[in-house]
């Protein structure tokens, strides 16, 4: 399983740095969408795949009988996607804004600021 | 209980929220906001004295022991740092008033701002690498919404470089927490650190300390990934852009501070030789970037980044003399920095314009501004007696010491740059004739209005500071040295988390 997912972890970055690196402003959002997945993906692959019961422990029992899953690098993925959802909404209603007021949405002409 | 750690944190957040209750009522919002930056700079005093007496300060959150609870840790070094955000959050709440206008409080300036500020006492006080990120990312969204108030063109140019490089920045810091959870199996500070020491694969270690490094880096606007700062912090608000100055960057610089001192320890022959790389290529293309500008705050912006490499190549030479050169860099640069985009501020309120070359007469009738400048100006470039003067002495000498020769002399070469670049200022902003095209009533108007004076104010305060600093700079050295004393031995940090447990 682990290959498998690290192969695909390996093409989420890959894909999400080809967007990046596209002139278009929507092309740019899509790629942070994919990097911020590829990282997800990532925390879920290295902290080890378990195939483990739900890490609850019985009633009286001090510690979990068997296998269990590791609840831990789940929380934090949970987290991630909701700040990463928080983060592209903003992010998808300033390029929306940005056209309006630029009429471009072409990265090569936003250089005005640079010079 | 600590619960002088914790509040730092939860005061601005209250602010903040009360602020949202108080939506329709820009005056409520004023005098929450004053009172919620006076109570954040009361609070922060309170951690430095505790810190001065304890050490470090530790709270496990919801009474989780470390390593499995998040933890609060204030040290010497961040207790400094979030005493520095109490005083730039009561000169900013006080410059808004004056500075803000009626439409940006109207879309949320003031709840914005506390937000930004709980983000960024947050980031200063947590002992965990994931709140550290949660922390980071709550600052960012405030900064976002900050940065575009107002919706003017060159904003959205310069937002989208600035939120595309921050979010790529969270993404490599996200993947790398992902990897050190891989290899450790904690996120808890104290624990990786020590568990860390006794990794089996040392060449893992370092790839993720170069991700760290990256991550931080684009953060604190380090070579080569600081373009987004010159691109974005002219654009906003003036006031936003002085916070941002002040305390965003920063961040970052902590966060290599801490994790570059407390984690990755091991191997300094690697790490921190590239560090030193990075910290001379910082100071040098920063100075040389505000050389070409002709406008008010890209030049400062510009110096932002060559400040930077200063203190990093405090960190990077990581010995004590040049800990306590970074951290005392730091303390002068936050304040001296933040009160030249004040000034810039107030040159806009004069005459409306940024531009150099629009700019002038400003020494002829306002020779009070004028000193005003020039108190922060030349303690930016070095020199003595100011403050700036004793921050680059300790660190020039400790790169002497360290028999560093090249970044030395980039090191003193920058200095004399920095210089330039404020006479540049000094000479086209205050001294040159007005010139002809810029209306010069307001200036020429020999009353000073109210809502300059508050203006003033704040500005008045922290060029004293800067002067305090300069003459009476022994008991601030001796916090610097007591931080430095502290990074340099981690296990103090390890033994107050971890409680002596192995």
């Amino acid at each position: 399983m682990e290959p498998l997912l690290a192969i695909a972890v390996g093409l989420l970055y890959a894909a999400a740095i080809y967007m990046m690196l596209r002139r278009s402003i929507v092309k740019l959002v899509i790629g942070l969408m994919l990097l911020s997945n590829a990282a997800n993906l990532l925390i879920f692959t290295s902290a080890g795949v378990t195939a483990g019961a739900p890490p609850l422990i019985a009633e009286g029992a001090t510690i979990p009988d068997g296998v269990i899953a590791d609840p831990l690098p789940q929380a934090l993925i949970l987290t991630a996607i909701v700040i990463a959802f928080g983060v592209l909404a903003f992010a998808v209603v300033l390029i929306h804004r940005a056209y309006n007021i630029l009429h471009t949405d072409n990265l090569d002409q936003m250089k005005d600021t640079d010079t | 209980m600590s619960l002088e750690v914790a509040l730092p944190i939860v005061i601005p957040l209250l602010t903040g929220t009360l602020c949202v209750m108080f939506w329709r009522s820009n005056l409520a919002q004023r005098i929450l906001s004053i009172l919620g930056s006076s109570a954040l700079l009361a609070a922060s005093i309170w951690l430095l004295v505790s810190v001065y007496q304890q050490g470090h300060v530790v709270m496990f959150m919801g009474n989780w022991d470390a390593p499995y609870g998040i933890t609060l840790v204030g040290d010497m070094l961040s207790a400094i740092m979030v005493l520095l955000t109490g005083m730039m959050a009561l000169a900013i709440a006080v410059y808004s008033l004056a500075s803000a206008s009626p439409a940006h409080e109207k879309f949320g300036y003031y709840p914005l701002m506390h937000l930004l500020l709980a983000g960024v006492a947050g980031s200063f006080l947590t002992g965990d690498l994931f709140n550290l990120y949660v922390w980071f990312e709550v600052m960012l969204i405030a900064s976002f919404a900050l940065l575009i108030l107002g919706g003017e063109r060159a904003q959205m140019e310069g937002a989208v470089k600035y939120v595309t490089l921050n979010l790529l920045s969270s993404a490599i810091f996200l993947s790398a927490i992902g990897l050190t959870y891989g290899v450790v199996g904690s996120l808890n500070m104290a624990d990786i650190a020590v568990k860390f020491g006794e990794a089996e694969n040392p060449g893992l270690v370092d790839v993720i300390a170069v991700m760290f490094l990256v991550a931080f880096g684009i953060k604190a606007a380090a070579f080569p990934l600081f373009f987004w700062l010159p691109a974005s912090y002219h654009t906003g608000p003036v006031a936003v852009s002085a916070l941002f100055a002040g305390l965003l960057t920063k961040v970052g610089v902590y966060a290599l501070f801490r994790v570059f001192t407390l984690i990755f320890n091991e191997n300094p022959e690697f790490t921190h030789q590239l560090l030193l790389w990075i910290a001379a290529g910082t100071m040098l293309t920063g100075v040389l970037g505000a050389a070409a500008q002709f406008e008010f705050r890209r030049i400062l912006s510009f110096h932002i980044v060559s400040q930077i490499g200063y203190m990093l190549l405090g960190l990077a030479l990581f010995t004590p003399l040049a800990l306590i050169g970074g951290v005392f860099y730091i303390m002068h640069h936050i304040i001296v920095k933040t009160n030249l985009f004040l000034i810039s501020g107030i040159t806009h309120r004069l005459l409306g314009t940024y531009d150099l070359k629009k700019l002038g007469g400003i020494y002829k009738s306002r020779p009070f501004l004028s000193l005003l400048f020039l108190i922060p100006a030349l303690s930016l470039a070095g020199i003595p007696p100011l403050s700036g003067f004793f921050a680059k002495f300790v660190i020039i000498r400790a790169s002497i010491e360290a028999e560093a020769w090249v970044v030395t002399f980039i090191a003193l070469l920058v200095g004399l740059l920095t210089l330039y670049s404020m006479i540049k200022i000094w000479a086209e902003a205050f001294w040159k004739k007005l010139p002809d095209g810029t209306d010069g009533a307001s200036l020429e108007r020999g009353r000073t209005s109210g809502s300059l004076m508050l203006m003033y104010a704040p500005v008045i305060a922290l060029a004293a500071c800067t002067v305090f600093i300069g003459l009476n700079g022994q008991p601030i050295y001796a916090m610097a040295e007591f931080s430095a004393t502290q990074l340099l031995d981690p296990s103090q940090y390890i033994e107050a988390v971890l409680g002596g447990r192995p």
